[in-house]
């Protein structure tokens, strides 16, 4: 089985600083690391490989620092890394780096699978996977929670919903994202981290892909940012006292003034 | 301080330091309750190759090594000793086959060491021959092409959950500590079994048990060296795995200074945080400083043994002996820094002072350490 992963190079703080002029997220000084739910789609990976032979491609759009997001993907059992990156890439939304992507993964070859985390921890968007799988024409499973049957044709997977969850079987080739329930991501091998050391990662840039100039970075993006800003914390609540039966009452002459 | 690691020493430190962070930390409270064996987190350990870092190549191993170990060592002991020592424990009892196994013994045993499949113990002591190792009572005897064991040996770290256990047993009494040999055992021998299991004062995610040999028949290429090498065999591997202990010790140093410095920082007392004080800032500056001259010693150490230092049985005994009362002194300095809170179980603090004592005890008491540095330096100079 072929399977390509999609990871997301991220800021390891929760709390990023956005540049106010450009609205854009300011990197430096803060440690990269691979987005944390990408982290179980690497581990479900090689964990399929294990079991059906095959793969496990790794790929991700970023500087050329991301180049070690895919090292550290090696490290814990894939095969190869390619780095999608182009200044003609930059500024993408997540349309753009979708079709950026899909357009990666249509030059790497044939595969079975992909997969990706449910969503990237400082954009939090959820929208790159899903829009992969429009670009590419597949079918999508979102929020997997578990595989529990794969062949090299077909695959049924739990579907985690906010009460339980669903079965849903699909055809392969296909896209998954998945959540953090599906597995516990491996710690790195020395044997893997020496050969992350050495492993070859391949740069794809808009002149290999030759896409869509119109459909890529900035121009390509449909999303503008206008503002980004903190909101304003809530104003606190109001306690009320008395009796169970005049607070009742209170609470809903207040709800009648305040809101309907 | 920058000690200059190569960039697979360091490689090595951080893969350590995450499986610490990890898998390690947060199981360390609940296994110093249960005094269960930590598979799990020795599986992870196997899994990232760490087993793998005192063994050679060819062995299925990734070096051998005693700075790697030291390394790996220091960041397990950060989070835990207990945890610790199961790891370090296990190099003890591999130490005398990467010595002195013969080709066929290292095939046969190094590789699943290496990987983690199995895991190893080195038994010497008894409950008449602690310090006094030549008054070992664990006798050998030849029977055709079999060693007959018959004897006990106590306080065996990995006792019980270990494969392989190195075990040195007198063959020839008459001759006192040349009477003595290695012998390679393995769990499951008709003849060897376990006696009861110690209930520590620290270190208790390690298991610690006695070994009861009763016409228990091993095959006579189990051997390891010749017979009557026993006692240079013991000291080979006490040589090389003495750097390890203090690592150990140094750990758990560093571990308490870390988790002491934190907590003043967070702890307000009089309206300020307690950092602030110059008593307080003087203790951590006598802490850290004792713990960083603790890890000069034993890298310097581990590096000698790694360049074939033929005789470094004065370093070593310095390292362990001076790591391990760092440990103590900070481990309880630490402690102090929490005050009443630190008193308590429910903070980590306490569990650093009951772990570091044994690194003052095991591996030879620090007495004996202060014995053999003392030897050492009254025959240089009687050269």
């Amino acid at each position: 089985m072929n399977i390509i992963v999609c990871i997301k190079q991220v800021p390891e703080t929760t709390e990023v600083r956005i540049n106010p002029e450009t609205n854009t997220l300011m990197r430096e000084g803060v440690k990269s690391i691979i987005n944390p739910f990408d982290m179980y789609a690497i581990e479900e990976a090689v964990r399929l490989k294990e079991r059906f032979g095959g793969k496990v491609s790794i790929v991700t759009m970023g500087p050329p620092q991301a180049d070690s997001a895919l090292r550290e993907a090696i490290s814990i059992g894939a095969d190869e890394g390619y780095l999608v990156c182009d200044r003609a890439f930059a500024g993408s939304d997540t349309w753009a780096t979708s079709y950026t992507l899909a357009g990666a993964i249509k030059k790497m070859g044939s595969f079975d699978l992909i997969i990706c985390g449910k969503q990237a921890s400082d954009g939090d968007t959820a929208q790159v996977g899903p829009g992969i799988s429009t670009h590419l024409d597949i079918p999508q499973v979102t929020y997997v929670k578990k595989v529990e049957e794969a062949t090299d044709k077909h695959m049924r997977v739990e579907r985690m919903l906010e009460e339980g969850y669903e079965i849903i079987e699909t055809p392969l080739p296909a896209l998954l994202t998945v959540v953090k329930e599906i597995n516990e991501p491996r710690i790195p091998s020395l044997k893997g981290l020496m050969r992350a050391k050495s492993a070859k990662i391949v740069i794809l840039t808009q002149k290999e892909l030759a896409l869509d100039p119109q459909q890529i970075g900035l121009c390509g993006s449909p999303t503008q940012v206008v503002k980004i800003f903190t909101p304003q914390p809530r104003a606190g609540g109001q306690m009320l006292s008395g009796e169970v039966s005049d607070i009742a009452k209170k609470l809903v002459d207040l709800i009648k003034d305040e809101v309907i | 301080m920058d000690y200059l690691l190569t960039e697979e020493q360091k490689m090595i430190k951080d893969l350590a330091h995450k499986i610490a962070e990890e898998k390690i930390r947060p199981v360390a409270a609940k296994y110093d309750i249960s005094e269960e064996y930590p598979w799990d987190v020795l599986k992870v350990m196997a899994e990232s190759d760490m087993f793998g870092l005192f063994i050679p190549e060819e062995y299925g191993g990734f070096a051998n090594s005693v700075m790697n170990l030291c390394l790996a060592t220091e960041e397990f002991s950060r989070a835990c000793g207990g945890i610790a020592v199961c790891y370090a424990a296990s190099a003890l009892g591999t130490f005398p086959i990467v010595l002195f196994g013969t080709d066929e013994q290292k095939k046969k045993y190094l590789p699943d060491l290496a990987k983690g499949k199995k895991v190893a113990a080195f038994a010497i002591t008894e409950p008449e021959a602690g310090s006094d190792a030549s008054g070992i009572k664990t006798v050998a005897k030849k029977e055709g092409n079999h060693y007959v064991l018959n004897g006990l040996k106590h306080f065996i770290t990995n006792g019980g959950d270990a494969e392989t256990y190195v075990v040195i047993a007198m063959t020839d009494k008459t001759k006192g500590a040349r009477g003595a040999s290695a012998f390679i055992v393995e769990k499951g021998t008709p003849g060897f079994t376990f006696g009861k299991k110690e209930d520590k004062f620290g270190i208790r995610a390690s298991s610690t048990r006695e070994l009861i040999f009763t016409d228990c028949k091993i095959p006579a290429e189990n051997l390891l060296a010749k017979e009557g090498m026993g006692f240079i065999v013991t000291m080979r591997t006490f040589d090389m795995s003495r750097p390890g202990v203090a690592a150990q010790a140094l750990g758990i140093a560093q571990g308490a200074l870390e988790l002491a410095v934190k907590y003043v920082r967070e702890r307000v007392q009089f309206g300020k945080p307690i950092s602030t004080f110059q008593g307080i800032q003087w203790m951590l500056a006598d802490m850290a400083t004792e713990v960083e001259a603790a890890r000069g010693l034993v890298y310097s150490t581990a590096r000698m043994v790694d360049a074939g230092v033929k005789d470094v049985s004065k370093e070593s005994a310095m390292a362990k002996m001076y790591a391990s009362d760092v440990a103590m002194k900070v481990t309880v300095d630490a402690l102090q820094l929490f005050g009443g809170y630190g008193y308590m179980k429910d903070y980590p603090i306490e569990k650093y002072v009951r772990d570091a004592k044994i690194t003052q005890i095991y591996e030879g008491t620090n007495q004996v350490q202060r014995g053999i540095i003392a030897l050492k330096l009254i025959k240089e100079m009687a050269k």
